[in-house]
Formats: C-alpha cells, structure tokens, sequence
C-alpha cells in the first residue's frame, strides 16, 4: 500500500480484511479434483433436480474472500431436489450457535416459494459441500445467503421451464407458488412430480432473477431454530458425544504451562494397564484406551518432565513486551497516511495523548475442542468443532501426507466458537491417536486445556495522539496498535491529517481470531479518546462526533442511541452515561450506557445498542446474536484478562476466569434499524465493539478511568 | 472397580466403576445419556446439571460413591414420551438459546428453580442460576423462559394438572 492522498473510512469495503493471526495458512495451491462430478450427487441423492454452479469466480466469491489463490475448478452442487419435493441445500458454513442453518434454509425456501419444512441444509461436510473458506467474519448472510437463494431460484427457473415442456405452455403464463408450478386454467405440478425421474441439472445463471429485500416473504420473518426441539431434549449431538463403532477415548499429555518441550516420559505403569496405547511421535505424546475413565488413568500414570519456556513475559510486563517486539511493516502492515499529520499536530492548538492496553481474553466456548478420527483403508474422516472444515482437512491432510481427497472433515452443529475454533490441533491430534490405536478414537479437550492450548483474543497496547484546531475541529489523528490487529483500525471521523499504523509484535500466549477481532481495541481506543477529547474540550460527546461524521449510517445510529437513553441527562441523579459509535464489516452500531456507582466501583445500569446491518433477514435471530455479541463484549469491560507469569495461565478455569453471569447482565434495549434498500451485511460480530467504550466513557462521569481493559475506576 | 446400582430416569443400570468416577462420566459413557454436557468439570458452568431427590446436581462433580441408589433424573428424562416437559417447551418457544450446549443444564436448573420459587424474581433467577453459564449470552432469553414455564406450571398444578 502507498500513501493515497486520502482515506476514505473503510466502511463500505466488500472485501472485509483477512485475520492475521489465521493459525494454519490456506494451502498453497488447490489440485483440481473432479471430485464432486453432479453425476456422483444424483447416484447419492436419486434423481431430481440439481443446480450446480462451475464458474470459479461465483465459487470464490461465496467462498468468501480472495484467499483461494487458484480457485477451484470442481463442479459445485449447491441445491438439490428430490423426487418427493424436497429441498437440500448444500454450504460448508458452520453452525456454531448463530443461527445461521435456519436463516439459510429461509432464504431457499423463499426462493423456491416452499415452506421451511420442506428444507434441509448439508452443512460442512467436505466430501458433500462446495469450498468455503470458513466461517468468520460476519459473512454467511452477506454472502453465503445469497448465493443458495440464487441457486434457489435457479431451480426455481428451471422448474418453470420443466413444466413449460411438459405442458407446451408459454414460459411467461407459469409461476412458482406453494411447492408448485402453476398455469393457467388451474393446472398445477408439484415440484416432486415435475422431478420425478428425472436427472435435471443446471448451472446457476448470472441473470437469474433473484428477489429483491421489498420482495422477501420468508426472509426477514422470523421461523423458529429449525433443529430447535434437540436443543431443549439433549437429543442433538455435538461431537463429544458422538461414537463409532470401536470406538476408543484418547488423551494427550500436556506441559504444566502453556508451553514446554518433552525432555523425558515414564509411560512403563501406563503401557502396562491392559488395553491402554501409549503414542509418542517426537514431541508428541498421547493415549488411548478403551473408556473414557480408563484412559484418564492412564494418562495420570505417565509420568512426564517438560523444559518450561523461559524470559516469558507475566500479565503486567506484557504490553512493555509488546512494544519492544513491535515491528512496523510494510505490506498489508504500512501505515496509512494522510496530510501530514507530525506538523499538524505540532501546530494543533490542544493535544491529546493516551496510551490504551487490552489483555488477552479466552474464548471459552462451551463446549471445548473435541474430535473423533477413524481411519478406513487409508482414508481419514474426522468429526469435529471447527469454523474451517475446509482448512483443517488442508491441516490434516499436510500433516498425514494424504491427498485432500483422502481426508473427510465434517462439523456436527457446534457448542459455540466465537472466533476460537478456526484451527485443527484437536483433529490432528485425534488422527494421530486413531493411527496408532487401529481403532476410531475420540479426543475431548479438558477446560484447563482449553485456556492454555487454544488460542486467545490478542493483547494490544494502542497508542493515541490527537490534536485540535482552536475551532475545536480534530486536525490530527496518530494512531499505532501494536499487537492486536488491524480491523476496524481506521477511524471513520473526518480527519485531514492521519497516521494509522498496526505494529507486530512476538506473542509469549498463542493467539488468534476473536468475536469482532481487532476492532473492539481498536473502537476502545478511538472512541475513549474521542470521549477524552470531548470532555477535554468541554463539548458534548455526541456533538463533537456528529461534526467529525459524514457517513449517514454512522450519524443514525448514534443519533438513536444518544435519544433512547434521554443523552446527555442520566434516568436518576448520581448515574452518568457514556456513548460509542462505530462500524465493522459492513454494519453499523451506536452502543450507550448508564452507570452508577457500586461499592466495587460502579455498576451498568442499562445499555442501549443500535444496529444497522442493511436489510434484516431473520429479525428474532439478529437479536439474538446481537444480545449476545453484547453480553460477550460485557465480559471483555467489566472483567475478562487472562492472567499469565512464567510461562503459565494463573486463572486458566472457569472459577478463576471471570465470564459474564446472570447477575452480570443489565437490562439492554436493542434497536434493529431494517433498512431493504440495503443489502444484508454481517452481523454477529460488529455489537461487540462498542460496548467497553460506552461504559468507559460513563464510569468517567465519577472519576479517572484507567487506560487499561476491563474498565476500573484509578481514584 | 465395584459394581454400583444407578437409578437414573426411572430405570435401573449396573455400572463398573470406582468410587471416586464423575456421575456425569458414567451417564455420558456407560448410560449413553449424552444429553448431560461437559464444560468445565468443576461445578462452575453448569452444562451437566442434572437432578437427584429433585435437588439440583453438578454430575461433574459428583461421585459415584455418594450418589448410587439416589434416583437421578436427566434431560432425558423429563419429558413424557413425545410430550415435552413446561420447562422444555417454554425454552423452545423463546427461541432460549443460540448454540444449545448449555441448554439441557439450564433446562435442569430452571426445573429445579422452579421447585424451591414456583414464582421467581430476576434475583431469585440470578442467584440460584449463578452457576449455570451462557456463553453465547442469551440471559434474557432463558430469564423469560423460565418466567413462562413458571407461569405455564402454577396454572397447570392449581388446575389440578400433575406437574
């Protein structure tokens, strides 16, 4: 990147930013397989009607990002329609908690004019989905929602021109209606009767005619979670509770901390329990054994020594770890500059300078890591919790020296992930396992090692310098995060002079993907200081921000949150409140807070969210994804820190690392603004980034705020 | 290794095991009752529990020792045939979860709630609710779910119903 004259906030890219802390990079190259020939869905599916899409470009867009570096060329099947009338949908997005099964099988059976109950979704299953490069960062409905209600409506299409043929009727009298197509002088066909014995298929069009928003009639109801009743029955079956024929329980030996080498291992008392195998491959050492109970035993009877990591970093010395380590790229890592922001802000007429630090935070999905591995003629099939089947079977794959054919992932609807399950650690280590023990083996990581083996949220430290003109307009803008990521880095208030700057920096914890990334450190920082800033200058808060903003999105959502919670006057004498705005893979959200004081320090009142996503698909799931998004974001301000010294977590399980509870939870008002002339962007993440910023900046109605997450009270 | 009687959902099981062998290790992988979760195996997230003599029960930390012979009832065990328990149907007419892994130890939770406060308060809920944890943050979903069921069993049992 060089230097454009001006930067135009990021808020309307269609190409959201790539995590940088991916733990597995993608494959460096994808063989074009035929593997998926429609010929071989039709022998697995019966006849019926097919819609398959084998233009590389549409596969890489639905994939999601630019990342496939040559995209495949296979034929992709994305819908099918049995000879009874029933619909299929195929996607290798996840269902991770998200609500995402449904709202995708609403915008097929919109499409296709069908009820939901004639719909099911194939979901992350390598061997029967299309690529997809993962699930993450907010883009199943933007992008994954559209692409099956094409494929929909291709079927649709093709249907119509079925019974066209059949009927000799003109193409124009027949529609779609109810499970049929109907023409004129009431003569209608089921869709299964119009498929039956058929092979039909065909290829998604770039002219299919696909609904507009203002057209939706399933789409943006808000049917039921379609597999809502093996919820409330424990009847769904997350992949720890999945078994295989033979199956067997596996157990990895771990280092006291959250990292070490193996020096040495007893594994003689273990090897000598009947029906236990111990597995030891380099640094790799595991067991197996017939039952769950068992193999814990055995693994308690290995005795192993580990060489701790030495000259790690604690939880205090970590952000001066940051900063030292820090190296300021080139690349996707140069800064962004514009004007000349070291003079004007010599010449401002008021500076504003802070440092900002946000620890590392766990995930701590609930339902850990888990895998179960089977091995069958040399072929590998893995179940397991992931957001990125497709990458781990390129992990798995490069790890067994197979063919990616040869490797089979598939995701059971998952017990959640949050960012925390992109990697395939778990998968491989099952593999491994179920290699040496000839049999299936399921491998269920422990709590303990989740907190210290998976990955965590990056700290950052986020340093800010401002500068004001004497009219009180921001005429400068430093900004340098070292560590924690670059989305949402770029500050959407017009500014003429900037330098916006991600430094990275060595890692003592492993780190990766979180709920929203960077972009809740970097909303933080920003919009503490523009609360800083404001209060500095004695003006209103939303003022100050409403005349730094161009974009209409922004200025709505912040303008509702400022009303709903009656800004700038708190609901009772001795509350304060504090507001944030922002905007995050294309959605737009204004978060605002009424505190008061407690005798730990203060207490959150009441929160208001605002949140614009374009036009809403499933408004019952959005709020709930939004509710939850702001609960998570709750812990991350109010207590969340993973708390580290010599190479070991010191509050690594759940009654040490503090997540939010009931009692944590405030009332909080969510406003949806729907807006159908928009399209749907992605909305599972953006609500969380405003959330430490509004609290914050309340708290500081009584008093200094440290500079450092989760927000406290300094005097 | 002894053999331990286990009385769980009605039925009668013959387990091997060891005194000291998690309850919830026993009905996930001798019982197959599958619908009790691990989470955090320390009684702090409440995925797994289940109820004993109607008490409210963390099978991750309790003992098979000290629980054998005590009926022992799951999510699997509180509906009637295909007939769903108040407390299960109201969680699935709020839409009360996201990604559903704590939902079986929130269901059991609320059942137990609702023994000890047939009419809770939000305080009620949040206290006796403090160790069952969602992680996806549907709080307020669960809190009218259980508000619900306990509207829906007060009027079945002052109706003469057997709930």
């Amino acid at each position: 990147m060089s230097t454009p004259p001006h930067i135009e906030p990021d808020t309307h890219e269609t190409q959201v930013e790539v995590e940088r802390y991916e733990l597995s990079a993608p494959p460096p190259y994808r063989f074009d397989i035929e593997r998926r020939a429609f010929m071989q869905i039709f022998a697995v599916m019966g006849g019926g009607l097919l819609v398959v899409s084998s233009l590389p470009r549409a596969v890489a867009q639905a994939s999601g990002r630019g990342q496939s570096r040559s995209a495949p060329r296979e034929i992709e099947g994305w819908l099918h329609i049995d000879e009874k009338g029933h619909v299929t949908g195929y996607t290798g997005k996840t269902e991770i908690g998200q609500n995402i099964r449904t709202s995708l099988a609403q915008a097929i059976a919109d499409e296709l004019r069908v009820p939901m109950t004639r719909v099911s979704m194939v979901m992350a299953d390598t061997d029967l989905v299309p690529y997809d490069a993962g699930t993450f960062g907010s883009q199943s409905t933007p992008r994954m929602a559209p692409q099956l209600a094409r494929a929909a409506a291709a079927a649709r299409e093709m249907l119509i021109d079925r019974a066209a043929a059949l009927w000799q009727a003109e193409r124009g009298t027949l529609s779609a209606k109810d499970g049929q197509i109907v023409g004129s002088g009431g003569r209608a066909a089921s869709y299964g009767e119009l498929t039956k014995g058929q092979k039909l298929a065909g290829a998604i069009a770039a002219d299919t005619p696909v609904a507009p928003p203002a057209e939706w009639t399933l789409r943006g109801s808000a049917p039921k979670k379609v597999n809502g009743r093996d919820m409330v029955t424990g009847a769904h079956l997350f992949t720890p509770d999945l078994v295989r024929p033979r199956m067997q329980y596996g157990r990895v030996l771990r280092p006291e901390g959250y990292a070490g080498a193996l020096v040495s291992a007893d594994d003689s008392r273990a090897k000598a329990m009947p029906g236990v195998t111990v597995v030891r491959d380099g640094e790799f050492l595991g067991v197996v054994a017939a039952s769950e109970r068992l193999v814990q035993r055995a693994a308690s009877a290995i005795r192993a020594e580990w060489r701790a990591p030495s000259g790690h970093p604690s939880s205090a010395t970590i952000y001066e770890h940051l900063k030292k380590t820090g190296q300021a790229g080139g690349g996707r890592n140069a800064p962004t500059i514009a004007g000349d922001p070291a003079r004007a802000l010599a010449s401002a007429s008021r500076r504003f300078e802070a440092s900002y630090r946000i620890p590392y935070i766990a995930h701590v999905p609930l339902e850990p890591r888990a895998a179960v591995a089977e091995w069958t003629d040399g072929t590998l099939t893995v179940w397991c919790g992931t957001q990125r089947p497709f990458g781990v079977r390129s992990q798995l794959a490069e790890t067994f020296r197979l063919t990616e054919n040869r490797v089979r992932v598939i995701v059971p609807d998952t017990g959640s992930a949050y960012g925390g399950k992109h990697s395939g650690e778990h998968a491989v280590e099952a593999a491994r396992l179920a290699k040496a023990a000839g049999t299936p083996v399921k491998l269920v990581w422990t709590r303990a090692e989740e907190f210290s083996f998976g990955y965590a949220r990056p700290a950052g430290v986020i340093d800010v310098k401002a500068g004001v003109d004497g009219a009180g307009r921001l005429v400068a803008w430093e900004f340098d995060n070292w560590n924690s990521g670059g989305a949402g880095i770029r500050t959407p208030y017009e500014v003429p002079n900037q330098r916006i700057q991600f430094h990275a920096s060595e890692s003592p914890i492993k780190q990766g993907s979180y709920r929203g990334l960077a972009a809740t450190a970097n909303h933080h920082a920003r919009e503490m200081h523009m609360d800083e800033i404001a209060r500095g200058l004695g003006v209103d808060a939303v003022e100050f921000r409403l005349t730094h903003l161009k974009d209409e999105r922004m200025r709505a959502v912040l303008t509702e949150a400022a009303r709903k919670i009656g800004w700038p006057k708190p609901s009772k004498e001795g509350r304060a409140l504090g507001i944030a705005c922002g905007t995050e893979k294309g959605s737009f959200v204004a978060t605002a807070a009424e505190v008061s004081r407690a005798s730990d320090g203060f207490a959150v009142d009441r929160l208001v969210i605002v949140f614009e996503c374009g036009a809403i698909v499933n408004p019952d799931g959005l709020r709930n994804q939004v509710e939850g998004a702001v609960v998570q974001g709750l812990g991350g301000a109010l207590f969340e820190a993973l708390e580290f010294e010599n190479g070991r977590l010191t509050n690594g399980s759940m009654a040490e690392y503090r997540v939010p509870r009931f009692r944590d939870v405030p009332p909080i008002d969510v406003v949806l603004l729907d807006r159908r002339d928009l399209p749907s962007a992605g909305a599972g993440e953006t609500p969380i980034v405003c959330v430490a910023p509004a609290i914050g900046s309340a708290v500081r109605g009584f008093g200094r705020v440290d500079t450092a997450l989760p927000v406290r009270l300094i005097d | 290794m002894a053999r331990y009687t286990l009385r769980v959902n009605g039925k009668t099981h013959e387990v091997e095991a060891e005194t000291g062998d998690s309850l919830l290790s026993v009905l996930r992988s001798d019982l197959g009752l599958t619908g009790s979760k691990y989470g955090c195996g320390e009684g702090h997230c409440g995925a797994c529990t289940v109820l004993i003599d109607d008490q409210l029960v963390r099978s991750c930390t309790a003992r098979l020792g000290s629980v054998a012979s005590r009926p022992v009832v799951t999510i699997e065990g509180i509906a009637t045939g295909e007939r769903l328990h108040p407390v299960q149907e109201a969680f699935l007419e709020t839409e009360a979860f996201q990604c559903g892994y704590c939902t079986p130890g929130m269901v059991m939770a609320t059942i137990a709630l609702l023994r000890a406060h047939p009419d809770p308060s939000d305080d009620d809920i949040a206290r006796f609710m403090a160790r069952n944890v969602c992680r996806c943050g549907t709080y307020f979903r669960i809190e009218q779910a259980v508000k619900l069921a306990a509207v829906r069993m007060r009027t079945s049992s002052s109706a003469g119903g057997r709930r």
